[in-house]
């Protein structure tokens, strides 16, 4: 993928967050983004921050806006991990979060991947899967800073964006907490507490 | 020189002849010749369709995922291993081992001495590949090897939606037949404002008075579905609607399209998806009756044309075709005396089992509960039928049982099965383990 690809892509990526961020008032995780390459380019550390703000917009929004909204009302449409399978419910704000990066995934014209994952994962498929994901989920949890490193993958080499998934509601953190899949050396989940991470890889071949 | 000019007529001349030969596999017609090329006895699944190469197989000859995604389009509901989970670039180290984002990794055709069931051509114990450390997270499974997993009615690569382990658990319990066993009524949209009476068919054609009186009790005419409305057909773009004593599945489709899809994505209907005529009894490879061999399968070959009647298409049409273990034991079951009694009047209307309650069964699609016309749909692998039919009469444990016992094939689920799945169990210590866990955190 070329620069001038990141930066087309980019300027979609901040318009939305633009405009999401004027609906809810939220904010978005991450801004250490680096500066624009001497080409005029946008450099893959800058459009990972920008992808990764969008994403965190729209799970706000979708939290916010649509899942505490129904629990306010006492609606009878709920959350449920088991949406699928359940009248009346809908995905969980982690499952809404996790499918639109499977969409992203089909589409090889994205130029990018991601995913949300713990050192403390409830499915096994959200566990860290490199070394290079092991150490950034470990420095995420204990500092107050994202991760960025670059690894090489299947012959090609990527860019590994790493930004801490904070608990932000009583909700998330209650049913982790009390989740039949958690682990003997589960934490007690607050407030706060740094429960996960998302992974942006771009790749820079 | 003259070397390289040898080479340049070698190259030529083989580009000239590969031509032709690309052409009579991907898009010829079929013919017999084509056999010629089949590099294997193809599977139960695709044999029907083999000689249309292109069904299948790109220019080059490769097979790539939407050709097989075409026919089986129920995978992307459900599938539970879809091939955008391993998109992902940290699964590169999984993908040498199994490249599990292509359908013939596990799928090889035309490979009969290397293919089991469900066409996996794959070793029984492929789950290993990835899912190597399970018995770290569930010590249960430390037991049991990897050619169980699939083999033992546990778990499907592709359809779990009966097998994960919160339905599982919430199904717990349950008595081998149900309090109150019946499937679900189907949806009618009859408008009884438009029903008719009199055939509206044209003077110069001939019918007596029986046929129009089988037409008179259909859902057609009850519908306002007159003569015209199915024997006038425009079969191209030069000649207006004309009349015409056979019917064209097109023609079906126009009002039944849920089930026309369902049609041609079994192996009744398969051939006419992919542009070839229709399939015939003859040429079946599971044992037929020899009386039947001519005949054609569309959709008037099980609703018979003017009559239209489901409780016919339901048993009598299926076997006056087939002719195996399994279909000829039905009679012996008590399935069928469920069948016969509500046939009598003395049960209530759906409590009766026919080939179609498992085979095509109702299922709800946009809020109607329709009849699933694709009688495959259940059968990739069996455990589909667990959801779509056992437990409408039966409790999961009974099901699951019942489709793992082997003998229950043949004897067309006439005896209690004598094996027993333990999933259930498993799901159940699983959970109340850690309730019990649960519990001992908030005292502390």
């Amino acid at each position: 993928m070329s620069l001038r690809n990141y930066g087309a892509l980019a300027i979609c990526a901040i318009a939305t967050l633009v405009i999401g961020l004027a609906g809810c008032g939220g904010t978005a995780n991450g801004s250490s983004a680096g500066p624009a390459t001497a080409s005029g380019g946008i450099s893959p550390k800058k459009f990972a921050d920008a992808v990764h703000a969008v994403m965190m917009a729209d799970r706000t929004v979708y939290t916010k806006h649509v899942v505490n909204r129904l629990k306010s009302q006492e609606s009878p449409v709920t959350p449920s991990e088991y949406w699928k399978d359940e009248d009346n419910t809908i995905p969980l704000p982690a499952q809404m979060f996790r499918m639109g990066s499977e969409i992203v995934s089909e589409d090889e014209e994205a130029g990018f991947q991601y995913a949300l994952k713990s050192k403390w994962p409830l499915n096994e498929q959200n566990k860290a899967a490199t070394p290079m994901e092991i150490e950034a989920l470990d420095y995420i949890a204990e500092h107050d800073d994202n991760f960025y490193g670059e690894e090489e993958l299947g012959g090609k080499k990527y860019l590994v964006a790493v930004y801490a998934d904070k608990a932000v509601a009583n909700a998330c953190f209650d049913c982790h907490n009390n989740h039949t899949n958690r682990a003997a050396d589960y934490p007690e989940f607050k407030m706060g507490d740094t429960m996960g991470g998302v992974i942006v890889r771009v790749p820079l071949d | 020189m003259l070397r390289y000019g040898v080479a340049i007529w070698a190259v030529t001349l083989a580009i000239a002849m590969s031509v032709p030969f690309a052409y009579s596999l991907l898009v010829a017609e079929p013919s017999v010749g084509k056999t010629l090329f089949l590099p294997g006895e193809t599977t139960h699944g695709h044999y029907q369709i083999e000689l249309k190469c292109s069904a299948c197989h790109v220019a080059g000859g490769g097979v790539n995922n939407d050709s097989c995604r075409d026919c089986h389009q129920a995978l992307k509901e459900y599938d539970t291993h879809p091939a955008k989970k391993f998109r992902d670039p940290t699964n590169a180290h999984r993908l040498e081992k199994i490249d599990a984002r292509e359908c013939v990794t596990c799928h090889r055709e035309h490979e009969p001495h290397n293919t089991s069931e469900m066409g996996v051509t794959l070793p029984t114990n492929y789950c290993v590949y990835c899912h190597d450390e399970i018995a770290k997270s569930r010590p249960s499974h430390a037991k049991f090897e990897f050619n169980t997993c699939t083999a033992s009615g546990c778990h499907n690569y592709h359809d779990n939606t009966a097998l994960y382990e919160d339905f599982l658990f919430k199904h717990v319990g349950e008595p081998d037949v149900l309090d109150d066993p019946h499937v679900p009524p189907l949806t009618h949209d009859v408008d009884p404002a438009k029903r008719v009476s009199e055939p509206d068919a044209p003077q110069q054609v001939k019918f007596n008075e029986t046929l129009a009186s089988d037409w008179r009790e259909t859902a057609h005419a009850a519908s306002g579905v007159n003569c015209n409305g199915c024997h006038q057909q425009k079969l191209d773009d030069v000649q207006g609607p004309q009349w015409h004593d056979q019917v064209a599945i097109e023609t079906c489709e126009k009002c039944h399209q849920n089930e026309h899809d369902g049609f041609v994505q079994g192996m009744h209907g398969m051939r006419l998806a992919v542009g070839l005529p229709p399939m015939t009894v003859g040429a079946a490879r599971l044992p037929m009756k020899a009386d039947a061999a001519h005949r054609q399968l569309s959709c008037v070959s099980c609703h018979d044309d003017h009559r239209f009647d489901t409780r016919y298409a339901a048993v009598d049409a299926c076997l006056k075709c087939h002719d195996d273990q399994h279909s000829l034991a039905y009679k012996s079951s008590s399935h069928y005396e469920l069948w016969l009694a509500e046939e009598a009047g003395a049960a209530a209307a759906g409590t009766g089992v026919s080939c179609a309650t498992c085979h095509m069964p109702r299922v709800e699609k946009d809020r109607k509960v329709v009849v699933e016309h694709n009688q495959n749909a259940t059968l990739q692998p069996s455990e589909g039928m667990v959801r779509t039919a056992c437990m409408n009469c039966h409790g999961l444990q009974f099901s699951l049982d019942s489709l793992a016992d082997p003998q229950q094939i043949p004897n067309c689920f006439a005896t209690k099965p004598s094996v027993h799945v333990e999933s259930l169990e498993m799901a159940k210590e699983w959970f109340e383990a850690k309730e019990r866990e649960k519990e001992a955190r908030k005292k502390k």
